[in-house]
């Protein structure tokens, strides 16, 4: 298993491929649906006003993600009264609902790597190869597993978007993934997409 | 009437945390299915560790603890008001001490209450009043990620070429199976009602996951289709969490209900991996979890 720690630069994702198992450590961000969503809208294509603490937030971001990864992750926090937080259970959220953002989140930001479940599109894809990055692919469900590798939460922005759409500022050690989609045009998804569309139509014609 | 709180929220954390035996012999007798040194063999490793530290440590075996579904039996003389009352409160209990985490989001205003609780349906609770003493609440926890994979077909389905009869429903199914890929967390379980008007049909493909694994339909036409459709499903070489390998269903449930003479409904309920169900038994003065 390749060990790397964030920030990783353009020559270790390069030389990651399909099928490589990696343990990641280092600090990452925490951000899925409303998180994609408010960095288009407020700060990318900008057809919505910034408000709030969002100029201040996007500043910590753009520092924070530069060479880092984000998770698609919506975690179960303890201590969210004393603000002593500790995450509970943070397995992958499903990752292609954030297709039409992805790519221009990655670029945007200079974002290594994304990790969450079930894979993503072409466009992602494309992104990963001009970016570079790549896609990490965590076991979903497995959330008290990898909990435990989240040894500390920085911190949290938006919390208003609700605990399991806030941005979490965390440290892991050791976060087992595999890579699915490199930065080369490589993605197992679609691999196993196009193989098991094969036995399906062999099947229907049964 | 006795004060059932404290109990539910015990069923609250037990489903949460500790998933099924049934389930868990499934998924350990799969792993011996696919090649040392697999990404396919390596999820599965990593999600049998899951399950013995989530016991272990009582949290969440995934960290989206999913739809409430309660399905209550009761015996005549109990109160469903005050049930609901008593499994609300429990669920705020049991969010506030991280069996859950909060999941109740206001759709037209984007605001997550933080305690589970939205509105009259959110956690969702079937109540039906039976014969005898006992009282029964069993709690299933079903995760967005699989929800969003379910579909639903109106046969005839020409895309597909499925007709009005069971091949058409093995089509549909088998389709399913594959636009779902790893999305739904696969190995998945699946929940099929075969009838029905959209509402109850989906109601029932997942009303019907409620049974055990590997028990069949006692209608020997269906059991046939439940098993020929898990094996089918395992061909298309999807695997655990569409890494591609062996395992992609661990088991099949079908059930046939009544349709309109118009309507021919095939509704395809997902469960990930971590099919998370419980039951709770209140029997006299004693209470049974399974």
């Amino acid at each position: 298993m390749k060990q790397i720690t964030t920030p990783i630069s353009d020559e270790v994702i390069r030389e990651l491929k399909v099928g490589d198992a990696v343990a990641l450590s280092g600090m990452m961000v925490t951000g899925r649906d409303a998180v994609h969503k408010w960095m288009i809208d407020t700060f990318i294509k900008k057809t919505r006003a910034p408000q709030g603490d969002d100029l201040q937030v996007y500043e910590e971001l753009k520092k924070i993600l530069n060479g880092s990864v984000i998770y698609h992750c919506g975690p179960v926090v303890s201590g969210l009264d004393t603000k002593d937080y500790k995450f509970v259970a943070a397995g992958p959220t499903t990752s292609i609902r954030e297709e039409p953002y992805q790519a221009d989140v990655l670029k945007h930001f200079n974002i290594k790597g994304v990790i969450g479940k079930g894979g993503m599109g072409a466009k992602t894809l494309k992104g990963c190869e001009e970016t570079p990055a790549v896609y990490f692919h965590a076991i979903g469900g497995a959330a008290s597993y990898i909990a435990q590798t989240v040894t500390k939460v920085h911190g949290v922005f938006k919390l208003d978007f609700g605990v399991p759409e806030a941005i979490w500022v965390i440290e892991v050690k050791e976060f087992p993934v595999v890579v699915t989609m490199d930065s080369h045009g490589g993605s197992q998804h679609a691999v196993v997409e196009a193989s098991s569309r094969k036995v399906l139509e062999d099947l229907l014609a049964r | 009437m006795r004060d059932l709180t404290n109990e539910i929220l015990e069923l609250i954390r037990r489903t949460s945390s500790s998933l099924p035996p049934d389930v868990e012999k499934k998924l350990r007798e799969s792993i011996e299915k696919e090649e040392p040194g697999s990404p396919a063999r390596g999820a599965l490793e990593t999600i049998l560790k899951n399950i013995d530290l989530s016991r272990e440590k009582s949290t969440p075996i995934c960290q989206d603890t999913g739809t409430p579904i309660f399905y209550v039996h009761y015996p005549v003389g109990w109160s469903t008001i005050k049930l609901k009352g008593q499994i609300r409160s429990a669920l705020a209990e049991a969010t506030k001490r991280s069996f859950m985490r909060p999941n109740a989001v206001d759709a037209i205003y984007d605001k997550n209450t933080g305690n589970n609780l939205g509105g009259d349906d959110f956690p969702y609770v079937h109540f039906e009043e039976v014969e005898g003493d006992d009282l029964t609440i069993e709690l299933m926890l079903k995760g967005g990620g699989c929800e969003n994979v379910g579909r639903q077909y109106s046969l005839p389905d020409n895309s597909i070429g499925a007709g009005r009869d069971m091949a058409g429903v093995r089509k549909v199914v088998l389709d399913a199976v594959q636009k779902a890929q790893g999305q739904g967390c696969a190995p998945g379980i699946l929940g099929v009602a075969i009838g029905g008007d959209r509402g109850t049909s989906y109601i029932k493909s997942k009303e019907v996951l409620f049974s055990e694994m590997g028990t069949r339909n006692t209608d020997p036409k269906l059991a046939e289709l439940e098993e020929r459709l898990t094996g089918e499903a395992n061909e298309m070489g999807i695997g655990p969490m569409g890494f591609g390998g062996k395992t992609t269903v661990l088991d099949t449930k079908i059930i046939g209900l009544s349709r309109l003479p118009a309507s021919y409904f095939v509704s395809v309920s997902y469960m990930c991996w971590a099919y998370r169900r419980r039951k709770l038994t209140v029997k006299g003065e004693e209470i049974i979890y399974d």
